[in-house]
């Protein structure tokens, strides 16, 4: 996903945004009102503590267009709690997500996953007779490749943290 | 169900005496350490609340208690906590000042919840404490309990749960503070009964931060000599003035940049009073049932100055064919609002009082007048008409009547439906914070309590309250606190026997069929009903007897008067954008309205 040589186009677009607040959750529900109220789409959000004792953060991706995204910045700045809202998504950053995958494995399947799961650099952290949990980290199309892979294998249940992202501190060009 | 355990829970809570701690202070060599009830009588002295909107109730005991004993502060016992919460959003547009409404938990908060959201959509300051059960048993479905900060908290500008008697004085300071700053709006405090129990310090510390809040007051430079570039240049400027200006209390700039560049304005509904409509720039209010020449003007215009509105679909009517061939400059505190409907040209974040004279001394005058010549001939061809007969009332009549009887002096505050917009096309309103009405939320039943508001904040001023047979009878009770308080609200009533509004769609729209529409003679008789609490009570049929009644009733000052004023019944609202028509598909009359 490199997002930073994109150019900007006019149709839906995820956009990354990241937003420091007081760490209450009535300035969370005020966020997630913005979305359920005025009819926005959320993708995926995460919420939690900052480095500063009482703060917070809030990793959100959305789907839309830059006027669409640009309303819900300012909606999102017009919380009293909220101290800054960073669009990522046009600047050089670094996004994460962590994945926990189960899938069934029969005696045979069990070795031709392990080296998918290697491929992926991805972790097995459980096994049983009939399972197998993988634990995986990465961008978005990194989990979405390994789930796609796995999928014939069939997958019992998946849990995705969603994005969590930072701008880059890298701003040159190399 | 309460389990044993809970009850006793709530038991102890209620036997802690909130008497035996007003009457004992702790320590007499320290004043400022009492509960919290106190606590927060003394910030609302300190923060200079002369009024207050309250219904007492079990969560607000202490309150009230505390209340009992301080002469600075009026409370006025409204008879529903709705119309608590209106009467302080009219409080609070007559003066600018915020509304203070008290209301208790649980029914008490639900009831506040529509003046809340009134007061929301038309962006003003109030703030709204509410009672709640103690802390311990929150979320226990205990009695009288609601998650009030959550049901509000799409329609507060901010809200608080003060669960520590400390922080109690910082919340009120932070509401105030935010309720009136920026783009003002409610803000609802939540105080749990123990918390108002429990002793705590008064600091009388004024300074408050808030480092997350900070709104933009000073416009861009770069951007307001774009601005003025544009209109300097332009053929058909014009300006766009909405309720930001009587918010940010910029009428006098407006009004002077106008007249001196000589470039027309018109006024949405909550601009109404923001440019004296006796000047002659004045083209009166746009919109759907504004004036001919105003939605002319919007449409054709080629630069367009919009201050302090906020492009609402009853102002646009279809967006595609909303001003198509204009350079839009939107001023507005709130960032939000710009681009969120109509793409704008020029934006300017920041306080429209300060902009303003940076514009107006950056403008060169433009040369337009073959545009005023334009707007000159609209305004010939297509005034707006009020029908007059002399052995029945037209609505229209009635308020024309009205305006020259209080010469545009009054405060005007309506109910919603078409005597609002007669209301607001019909009477000359030359002065700002004359013109009370719900625009945004549109609610039925604000007239009457917020004329109540009004007249308590301003017992100079004449105020009538124009509303319909139908929004009087929803906050009608009210009649008591005026009788109770002596409060001169002048009631103006516009009687059609019918929901006025709905019946027109219905005969316009939906063929002549009036669903639930017509009261008929299933209407009280408002003038036994304002007897009966003790208000005086007149009626008029003919244009004559209207203005012997408005003349009686101007000179009654110790308590409201009911004027019964019976109206041509099926008369419409003109002119009309249709809903999904362009500004400029303007209907003018039933025959039009029906090809």
């Amino acid at each position: 996903m490199s997002k930073q040589t994109a150019t900007i186009p006019d149709t839906d677009f995820k956009h990354t945004l990241s937003v420091l607040l007081k760490h209450n959750l009535n300035s969370f529900s005020r966020i997630i009102q913005i979305f359920s109220g005025k009819g926005f789409e959320i993708d995926s959000i995460t919420f939690a503590s900052e480095a500063d004792p009482g703060m917070a953060r809030i990793t959100l991706t959305t789907y839309g267009d830059e006027k669409t995204v640009e309303q819900i910045t300012k909606h999102m700045h017009n919380v009293i709690d909220v101290v800054k809202v960073t669009d990522l998504t046009h600047k050089k950053f670094i996004e994460r997500e962590l994945a926990l995958i189960k899938v069934s494995s029969s005696k045979a399947g069990r070795t031709e996953i392990m080296l998918i799961a290697q491929a992926f650099n991805a972790k097995v952290i459980d096994l049983s007779q009939d399972k197998l949990s993988l634990e995986v980290s990465g961008n978005r199309d990194k989990i979405d490749a390994l789930i796609e892979v796995l999928r014939p294998f069939g997958i019992s249940s998946i849990a995705r943290t969603g994005s969590v992202a930072m701008k880059r501190e890298f701003k040159g060009v190399a | 169900m309460k389990t044993s355990n809970e009850a006793q829970k709530i038991t102890e809570l209620e036997s802690f005496s909130p008497l035996e701690s007003l009457k004992k202070p702790a320590n007499d060599s320290e004043p400022n350490y009492c509960n919290g009830a106190e606590i927060l009588i003394h910030t609302l002295k300190d923060l200079k609340v002369d009024t207050i909107f309250g219904y007492p109730g079990g969560a607000v005991l202490p309150v009230y208690d505390a209340l009992f004993d301080c002469l600075d502060i009026n409370h006025v016992l409204i008879r529903h906590e709705q119309a608590g919460t209106h009467a302080a959003d009219g409080y609070s547009r007559a003066t600018g000042k915020p509304g203070v409404v008290l209301a208790t938990s649980g029914p008490g908060g639900t009831n506040t919840v529509t003046g809340i959201a009134t007061a929301a959509m038309d962006s003003i300051p109030l703030v709204v404490l509410t009672g709640q059960v103690p802390t311990s048993v929150i979320g226990n479905d205990a009695f009288q309990e609601a998650d009030i900060v959550g049901i509000t908290r799409p329609i507060t500008k901010h809200n608080y749960l003060v669960r520590d008697v400390n922080e109690l004085e910082s919340a009120l300071r932070e509401a105030f503070h935010i309720a009136t700053s920026g783009r003002p709006g409610p803000v609802l405090v939540d105080l749990p009964k123990d918390m108002l129990n429990t002793k705590g310090r008064y600091y009388g510390t004024k300074n408050i931060q808030i480092p997350s809040y900070q709104p933009v007051i000073h416009g861009h430079h770069t951007q307001i000599s774009k601005a003025a570039e544009l209109l300097s240049n332009a053929k058909r400027p014009l300006i766009y003035a909405g309720g930001g200006i009587i918010l940010g209390e910029a009428w006098e700039e407006l009004t002077a940049m106008a007249e001196r560049h000589n470039i027309p304005v018109t006024t949405t509904l909550m601009g109404l009073g923001g440019f004296p409509e006796t000047k002659s720039q004045s083209l009166g209010m746009l919109g759907m049932h504004g004036t001919w020449y105003a939605n002319m003007a919007m449409t054709e215009c080629d630069v367009l100055l919009a201050v302090g509105a906020r492009f609402d679909d009853r102002v646009t009517g279809r967006l595609s064919g909303f001003s198509p061939n204009s350079r839009k400059i939107h001023i507005d505190i709130d960032p939000s609002c710009i681009g969120k409907n109509v793409h704008t040209d020029v934006p300017i974040v920041g306080d429209v009082k300060n902009i303003i004279p940076m514009l107006d001394k950056k403008i060169k005058k433009p040369a337009i007048d073959e545009w005023w010549s334009t707007i000159k001939s609209w305004r010939k061809d297509h005034p707006l008409v009020v029908p007059r007969a002399d052995d029945k009332i037209y609505p229209q009549h009635m308020v024309k009547m009205i305006s020259e009887i209080t010469h545009g002096n009054a405060i005007v505050v309506t109910d919603v439906g078409q005597h609002q917009m007669w209301a607001a096309q019909h009477y000359q309103y030359n002065h700002p914070r004359s013109w009370i009405s719900s625009g945004g939320l549109g609610t039925m039943g604000y007239g009457f309590p917020a004329a109540i508001g009004a007249a308590l904040a301003c017992p100079e001023r004449d105020v009538i309250c124009i509303t319909g047979d139908g929004g009087f009878q929803m906050s009608s009770y009210e009649l008591a606190t005026a009788v109770e308080y002596k409060i001169p609200v002048k009631i103006a009533l516009m009687n059609n026997a019918c929901l006025g509004m709905v019946r027109q769609w219905q005969q316009l729209f939906y063929n002549k069929r009036y669903s639930s529409s017509v009261f008929g003679s299933n209407n009280p008789d408002f003038v036994k009903m304002a007897e009966c609490y003790g208000a005086k009570g007149f009626r008029a049929t003919t244009p004559a007897e209207m203005r012997d009644v408005l003349e009686k009733a101007m000179k009654i000052d110790d308590g409201p008067v009911m004027m019964d004023f019976r109206v041509v019944e099926h008369e419409n609202c003109y002119p009309m954008v249709p809903s999904g028509a362009a500004l400029n598909e303007m209907v003018e009359s039933d025959e039009e309205a029906g090809r």
